[in-house]
């Protein structure tokens, strides 16, 4: 979905991704984020395992880079975005990456797959050379 | 370096999650638990993870990984106090956790535990 006029973006945080603690740190700053807009706890925990599955893909494969969380308001529904980035060697092929059990790190290969599963909105940018991009966004 | 403490309760090993762990903290549990089952023999392994608010991908490999290796040094592996939430969230991640049993307590834990220590051929 096309970001509307109407929806208004606040309480933008920067995170850095560089370590394991870093993936904690993460998770934590993402359910803070989606307990203060009002989730539910099935959507919190929605929301938090997606971004950790990201931000560990954004330190294994991206080495390294950071995520931007931020609440979202439109009209009467309330949202949050998490927009992970990363310089690395960026994704080949995005239709092999985003299928269940595909892996070129010896993980399960359900990282991306199922993040996009867990949330509402997912676009991804990447090409080799280029790092990823990937932005997901969950409703209450 | 800190680590998950590991009791021993008679034959089996009982670990409680209570932390949010980092990768590498999740390893060393797992090499941490093969040792020890190895180290007293253990028939059984119970892991309890009511306080962990989500299981990833990576959370739920090491859960997998323990029960294999657990079944391969011949102790039975049982997860017990999943959260509703988090059960929810781990079918919609696409994990389904195969091989690893499961029970709502600690208490019904022991006793599937204990039932196949008992009784190894009812548990197939």
């Amino acid at each position: 979905m096309p970001p509307s006029a109407s929806i208004s973006v606040a309480n933008r945080a920067l995170l850095p991704i560089r370590t394991q603690e870093d993936i904690v740190r993460v998770r934590q700053a993402t359910r803070e984020h989606a307990i203060a807009h009002g989730f539910s706890l099935v959507d919190q925990t929605k929301l938090v395992t997606a971004a950790s599955e990201l931000a560990r893909n954004t330190l294994d494969y991206g080495h390294g880079g950071d995520v931007e969380i931020a609440r979202l308001v439109d009209g009467v529904r309330k949202g949050l975005r998490l927009i992970f980035s990363d310089q690395g060697p960026g994704i080949e092929d995005l239709d092999k990456a985003l299928t269940d059990g595909y892996s070129t790190g010896g993980g399960l290969g359900l990282g991306l797959s199922g993040a996009r599963r867990l949330s509402n909105e997912f676009t991804i940018d990447s090409a080799p050379g280029k790092g990823t991009r990937i932005m997901i966004a969950r409703w209450r | 370096m800190d680590r998950i403490p590991i009791l021993k309760m008679g034959p089996f090993l009982l670990v409680t999650i209570q932390v949010d762990m980092h990768d590498q903290l999740a390893m060393q549990l797992q090499d941490d638990l093969t040792s020890r089952i190895v180290a007293v023999r253990a028939r059984g392994v119970l892991i309890d993870i009511s306080s962990l608010e989500i299981v990833d991908s990576f959370i739920g490999r090491m859960i997998s990984n323990i029960a294999g290796m657990a079944r391969v040094l011949d102790a039975e592996t049982v997860v017990v106090g999943m959260q509703p939430a988090v059960a929810i969230t781990l079918v919609e991640l696409g994990l389904s956790l195969e091989g690893v049993r499961t029970a709502l307590n600690v208490d019904k834990g022991m006793l599937l535990l204990q039932r196949s220590l008992e009784d190894p051929e009812a548990e197939q």
